[in-house]
C-alpha cells in the first residue's frame, strides 16, 4: 500500500474526519477572518449586550459584546488567527529544536547524547506552567516570548521522541549501506532516518499543536499571553471571567472555541495514529 | 538417513482429510491450506517440507487448534485417536494441547518467559495439567532436563534463558514440550535458528527421544538436509498444497513431482564444483590482490571478537568465511568496510591503507568495497523508491543524475529485475528480490571487492541458489572478489576458490575449497562438515 494512501484512508474513520473537519474549518475561519467577522474585533459599541440583541443601527450582534462594548464573535474568529498563527509557529518552533537536537543525540550517542539528554531531562523536571510563568515575566508577554515558552516547553519531550526513533533506525542495514557507500551524514539524518520517523512525528504533532492552544489559552487567562487589545482566547475567558455568572457568554463561547479546536486535533492525531501504525510495520 | 527400527503401529494416531484454512481477503491467494490429508502414525517422523509461505506452518496452526490471526479453518477434519478435533471448545483444547499434543517453536529464546527460571517454567506445565506436590514436580523437572542430556541440571533449572545458549533453551522447550509424554508432537522448525553443529546435536537428541518414547513427530521444515536427517516419511508443500508425500527413501532418491526434483536440485552440494567448471576469470591482473586483511584485531573490553585475522584476496576470486554464531565472521566484515574501528591491524584496498582514511577522504574512496547485508527488510529504506536508492549510489559513485537514472535500468536488468521495478518501495519485493536490489546497489559504485554478510541465509533454497548463480555470474563478467561470510558450508563450497574456517575470533583454518570440504586440517573444521545436515544427500 502506498504511504499517501494510507493517510487518506485514516479519514474514512469518521471521529478522524470529526477531527479533520473541525481543524479545517478553523483554519478557513483563521484565514478568512477579514471576510467571516462582522464588525472590527477592537472597536467599541454598546457593552455587555447578550447574544442575538440589535444594536442602534439594526445590526446584530450574535454572541452578544464584552464589557468594552466590543463584539465577541469578531473577537473570537479573529482569535482563531491568533491562535492558528501563533500555537503553530510556537510548534514548529518547537519541532526544530526538538529534531534537530534528537537526531544528533540519536545519531552520534557519546557525549553529545549524554549532554543535549541531561539537559531535555532538566527541564521536563521543571513544573511546565512554573517555566512558562518565569520566561514570560522574565522576558515580558508578547508573541515572540509565547512562542519562545512553548518551545521550552515541547522541545525536550519532542527531543525524546526523536532521539528514540533515531537510535532504532540506526541500526538498521540501510543506514549501514548508506554509510559504506559515503553518504554524507547529513543526508543520511534528513534523507533516511527523519523521513522513517515521519509517521509518528506527524501524530504527535497534531497532538502538541492542541497542547500549545491550550497553553496560549492558559497564557492568556493568567494575563501573561498577547498584550490587550489582541483578540485572543485565553485573554477573552480572562477578562470576561469577574461577570461570568452575570454575563456567562463572555466565557462560553472561547472555552468553546478553544475545546472544538483542541478536540477535533486530537481526533485527527487518533486517525493518524492508525495510518503511522501501519507505516511503522512496514519500516 | 533416519533409520526406521521402530515398530510402526498400523493405526494412524493424528488423521488429517481435506484440511482447509482460508486467508484473510486480499491475501495473495485464497485459501493458505488447500485440502490437506495425511496421517500420522506412532513413533513416526513425518516432515513437512516447503518453501516460506507453502502453508506450513499455517497447517500446523490449524491441527492445533490455534490458526494465526487472520486464518480460518473452512473444512476438513483433524482426528486425535478417534477424537474429532475440528470443532472442540477451547476448553478442551486446554486438555489436549501440551497434554496430548505439544508443539516446539523456532525461536528457542522467545518461546522462554526471560524473567521465570527454566526450572520453574517446566514445573508449571505439571502445574497445569497435573496433580503433583511441589516436590514431585521439581523432581520431574530435574528428570526430564536429564533426559535432555543437559549438563548440571541443578544449575540448568535454576537458569534464566538468557544465560543458557540457543541451544539449551532448544532442548529446555522440548522438555516442556514432552512433560507429559504427549503422543504427537509438533515441531516448527525447531533447528532453524541454531549453529549446525548444535542443529545435529539437537537432531539426534529428538530421534533418540521418538525411540524411547514413541511419540508420533510431524516436523516441519524448509531444510532439506535436516529432512534427510531425521523423517521416515516426507510431505511436500507448495501454495498450500501437499504435492507429493511417501517414505523419505523415495522422496528424496526417486522425487516424482517436479516441484520436489527442482526443490532437491536447489540443495546447494557439499562438493565443491570441478575446477574447469569455476570459470576462472582468466585476465592478466586475476593474480591482483585488491584486498589485504593482516593482524585485524577487535577487542570488546576483555574480549577479542576478531582476534588478529590475516587473509588477501584476488580480482575475480571468492573467499569464504565460514563460522557459527559469535565467531566474530560479522564483525570482520563491519571492520573491512569502517563500520566499526578496529583496535589493531591493516587493510589494504588496491595497495592502498584504507584504515588510515578520515572523513572525505574516505567518502571518496569506500565505493572500492561494498556491502550485501543479511537481512532483506532491514537493508533498504522502506520509504525510498528502488530506483532512488540505486540512483542515488550511482550520483555517489561520480555519475550525473541523467546517466545515473540510466545506470539504474541497466543494473537492475543485469540482477534479474524488470525496469518497472525502479518506481516501486521495497515493501513490493520478495526477499530474493530485495537481495537482488541490494546486489543493484552495491554494483552502482561498481566495487572492486563484494562483501556479501549472510546474504543468503534468509532466503529459501531456491532463491538462494538463484543469487549465488547471480553472484558467480556477475564476478565472471566483471571480475569483482568476493568476500563471503556464511555459516552454511554448502553455500561455501558451492561457490568459493577458498573457504577460511573461523572460530573464536580466529581463522582455524584457510585453503582452497576442494581442499578444506575434501580434507580438512582442524578439527573443528571436520565437526561442522560432521555436523552439516543432510550428508548422505550430498
Amino acid at each position: 500500500m502506498s504511504v499517501r494512501y494510507a493517510w487518506l484512508k485514516s479519514l474514512a474513520r469518521p471521529t478522524a474526519a470529526i477531527g479533520a473537519l473541525l481543524v479545517v474549518g478553523w483554519l478557513l475561519v483563521a484565514l478568512l477572518s477579514r471576510v467571516l467577522a462582522p464588525h472590527d474585533p477592537l472597536h467599541s459599541m454598546i457593552p455587555l449586550m447578550t447574544p442575538g440583541a440589535r444594536g442602534p443601527d439594526g445590526a446584530v450582534f450574535w454572541l452578544g459584546t464584552d464589557a468594552l462594548g466590543r463584539d465577541v464573535l469578531s473577537r473570537l474568529i479573529f482569535g482563531a488567527r491568533t491562535v492558528v498563527v501563533v500555537a503553530t509557529a510556537a510548534t514548529l518552533t518547537a519541532y526544530a529544536v526538538g529534531i534537530s537536537t534528537g537526531l544528533l543525540a540519536g545519531y552520534f550517542r557519546g557525549r553529545v547524547d549524554t549532554a543535549l539528554s541531561f539537559f531535555a531531562n532538566v527541564i521536563l523536571s521543571f513544573p511546565v506552567l512554573v517555566l512558562y510563568i518565569v520566561i514570560i515575566v522574565a522576558l515580558g508577554a508578547s508573541a515572540a516570548n509565547v512562542v519562545l515558552a512553548v518551545t521550552f516547553g515541547s522541545a525536550p519531550a519532542i527531543f525524546r521522541i526523536v532521539r528514540a526513533i533515531t537510535i532504532d533506525l540506526r541500526s538498521r542495514d540501510f543506514i549501514a549501506a548508506a554509510i559504506t557507500q559515503g553518504e554524507s551524514t547529513w543526508r543520511i539524518l534528513l534523507v533516511e532516518i527523519l523521513p522513517n520517523s515521519s509517521g509518528a512525528l506527524i501524530v504527535d504533532f497534531c497532538l502538541r499543536l492542541g497542547y500549545s492552544a491550550i497553553t496560549m489559552g492558559v497564557l492568556g487567562f493568567l494575563g501573561l499571553g498577547l498584550p490587550p487589545p489582541t483578540p485572543d482566547w485565553g485573554g477573552m475567558v480572562n477578562e470576561g471571567r469577574t461577570m461570568a455568572f452575570a454575563f456567562p457568554h463572555l466565557v462560553l463561547f472561547p472555552c468553546l472555541a478553544l475545546s472544538s479546536l483542541v478536540l477535533g486535533l486530537s481526533l485527527l492525531a487518533d486517525g493518524l495514529r492508525q495510518s503511522a501504525g501501519r507505516m511503522r510495520r512496514v519500516g | 538417513m533416519a533409520v526406521a527400527t521402530v515398530a510402526l503401529e498400523a493405526r494412524p494416531i493424528l488423521t488429517v482429510e481435506g484440511l482447509t484454512v482460508a486467508l484473510p481477503q486480499g491475501a495473495d491467494r485464497p485459501l493458505a491450506v488447500d485440502n490437506v490429508s495425511l496421517d500420522l502414525r506412532r513413533g513416526e517422523i513425518l516432515c513437512i517440507v516447503g518453501e516460506s509461505g507453502s502453508g506450513k506452518s499455517a497447517l500446523s496452526g490449524a491441527i492445533m487448534g490455534a490458526p494465526a490471526p487472520g486464518l480460518k479453518v473452512v473444512g476438513g477434519s483433524v482426528r486425535l485417536g478417534e477424537q474429532e478435533l475440528t470443532r472442540l471448545s477451547e476448553r478442551a483444547w486446554c486438555r489436549i494441547r501440551g497434554r496430548r499434543i505439544a508443539m516446539i517453536f523456532q525461536e528457542p529464546m522467545a518461546s522462554l518467559n526471560p524473567v521465570i527460571t527454566v526450572g520453574a517454567q517446566i514445573m508449571e506445565v505439571f502445574e497445569l495439567h497435573a496433580r503433583m506436590s511441589p516436590a514431585e514436580r521439581r523432581e520431574r523437572a530435574l528428570a526430564l532436563i536429564r533426559s535432555m542430556q543437559l549438563p548440571e541440571p541443578e544449575r540448568i533449572a535454576a537458569s534464566y534463558p538468557h544465560q543458557l545458549s540457543g541451544g539449551q533453551c532448544q532442548r529446555v522447550i522440548i522438555a516442556m514440550a514432552l512433560a507429559m509424554n504427549p503422543e504427537v508432537l509438533i515441531a516448527d522448525e525447531p533447528t532453524t535458528a541454531l549453529d549446525v553443529t548444535t542443529q545435529a546435536q539437537v537432531l539426534k537428541l529428538i530421534r533418540e527421544l521418538r525411540a524411547l518414547n514413541d511419540h508420533a513427530i510431524l516436523f516441519i521444515t524448509h531444510d532439506f538436509g535436516v529432512v534427510a536427517e531425521i523423517a521416515d516419511r516426507i510431505a511436500v508443500m507448495r501454495h498450500g498444497r501437499i504435492v507429493e508425500i511417501g517414505e523419505a527413501r523415495h522422496v528424496l532418491t526417486q522425487p516424482e513431482h517436479p516441484y520436489t526434483r527442482e526443490l532437491l536440485a536447489a540443495v546447494p552440494s557439499l562438493v565443491p564444483p570441478a575446477i574447469d567448471e569455476q570459470a576462472v576469470v582468466v585476465t592478466p591482473d586475476s593474480s591482483k590482490t585488491v584486498l589485504a586483511v593482516s593482524g585485524l584485531s577487535k577487542s570488546y573490553g576483555p574480549v577479542r571478537a576478531v582476534n588478529e585475522i590475516s587473509f588477501d584476496l584476488q580480482r575475480g576470486t571468492t573467499l569464504s568465511i565460514v563460522g557459527e554464531s559469535g565467531c566474530g565472521k560479522s564483525s570482520l566484515a563491519r571492520l573491512i568496510v569502517r563500520l566499526a574501528e578496529p583496535t589493531g591491524g591493516r587493510v589494504e584496498v588496491n595497495g592502498g591503507c584504507f584504515l588510515s582514511l578520515r572523513g572525505r577522504e574516505l567518502r571518496a574512496s569506500c565505493r572500492a568495497v561494498q556491502m550485501i547485508f543479511q537481512d532483506p527488510f532491514g537493508s533498504l529504506n522502506p520509504l525510498r523508491t528502488v530506483g532512488a536508492v540505486i540512483e542515488r549510489a550511482a550520483v555517489l559513485a561520480g555519475a550525473d543524475r541523467r546517466t545515473a537514472r540510466a545506470r539504474a535500468a541497466e543494473l537492475l536488468d543485469r540482477v534479474g529485475l524488470p525496469k518497472e521495478a525502479l518506481d516501486r518501495r521495497p515493501a513490493a519485493f520478495s526477499g530474493g528480490q530485495k537481495q537482488r536490489i541490494g546486489i543493484a546497489r552495491a554494483l552502482a559504485m561498481s566495487p572492486d571487492v563484494l562483501i556479501a554478510d549472510e546474504s543468503l541465509s534468509a532466503l529459501d533454497a531456491s532463491s538462494q541458489a538463484q543469487i549465488l548463480d547471480l553472484l558467480r555470474k556477475l564476478q565472471s563478467e566483471l571480475g569483482l572478489a568476493i568476500l563471503l561470510i556464511t555459516h552454511d558450508l554448502r553455500v561455501a563450497a558451492q561457490i568459493s576458490h577458498r573457504i577460511a574456517v573461523m572460530q573464536g575470533g580466529r581463522i582455524v583454518e584457510i585453503g582452497p575449497a576442494e581442499q578444506v570440504i575434501n580434507s580438512p586440517q582442524h578439527p573443528y573444521t571436520r565437526e561442522l562438515l560432521e555436523s552439516a545436515p543432510g550428508r548422505g544427500l550430498v
